[in-house]
């Protein structure tokens, strides 16, 4: 399957739903929309990984690139929905203590506690 | 009795994924749970990744020839590339305290494997060794199983 990347903007939130494996291949893909998005200065992103099954160290390297470039105008970067996995990847280089996670969409709204 | 089976595949970021999957399954077949076949995959996806970058420097057409053998206690994979000789020197995991994008994957594959082993390149390539112990149940099961 080929990743599929779709944006959705509600109530001032951006969010990135992304679909398939985040490796070298695909990376760039994401890179691409994520830039478009930080460019405009959305002030909220949540990217959706509920349906992503793998990421390597270059997916990471660019959800670190959108985080990074968020902050530089004091926007909110978060991600959800992490497959075990992916969430490993994360624990693995120790950015679950520097990224946002949370379990699923409404929490990570602010909906309902993480 | 070893098992052993070689993967070959151009370095071309869109084969990575049959890789992996073919990989999988010999994780599966040498007895690994599913989180150690992904941590397995993840550390040989991220060879795979450097050898393409810095080795063959983007050039989709080069060969990556992996070969797997399940051992009696472990599972060795070898990994050999015909690209620009690697000095083994500058080879390091990044800080994980310095954030920034890239260099995380020297440090997953030394994190998730039990051992990694990179040869000094030659004017022939770069090789590659990286080693995961079986669980202990697989290792029990399979006495007469020789190194």
């Amino acid at each position: 399957m080929n990743l599929e990347i779709n944006v959705e903007e509600s109530n001032g939130i951006v969010f990135l739903h992304i679909k398939g494996e985040v490796d070298l291949y695909s990376s760039p893909d994401v890179r691409k929309k994520i830039f478009e998005i930080v460019k405009h200065k959305a002030p909220v992103i949540l990217v959706n990984l509920e349906q992503v099954k793998y990421m390597d160290s270059s997916g990471v390297a660019t959800l670190i690139e959108g985080l990074q470039q968020s902050n530089k105008y004091n926007g909110r970067f978060a991600l959800y929905g992490l497959q075990n996995n992916v969430k490993e990847v994360f624990e693995l280089t120790r950015l679950d203590k520097i990224f946002a996670i949370y379990p699923d969409r409404d929490s990570a709204i602010g909906k309902k506690d993480a | 009795m070893t098992k052993s089976i070689e993967i070959h595949i151009n370095s071309d970021p869109s084969l990575l994924r049959m890789m992996r999957a073919a990989l999988s399954q010999v994780c599966e077949v040498a007895g690994f749970s599913s989180s150690d076949t992904n941590k397995i995959v993840l550390a040989v996806d991220e060879a795979c990744t450097n050898i393409i970058r810095h080795a063959y420097k983007n050039k989709t057409n080069k060969p990556i020839i992996i070969t797997c053998t399940i051992r009696r206690s472990k599972l060795e994979i070898v990994i050999i590339d015909h690209g620009s000789p690697v000095d083994v020197k500058k080879i390091k995991p990044r800080k994980l305290e310095d954030l920034r994008p890239g260099g995380l994957g020297v440090y997953l594959m030394t994190t998730v494997m039990d051992k990694v082993k990179f040869f000094n390149g030659t004017d022939k390539g770069n090789k590659l060794i990286m080693c995961k112990n079986l669980p202990k149940e697989v290792k029990n099961c399979e006495p007469g199983n020789q190194r």
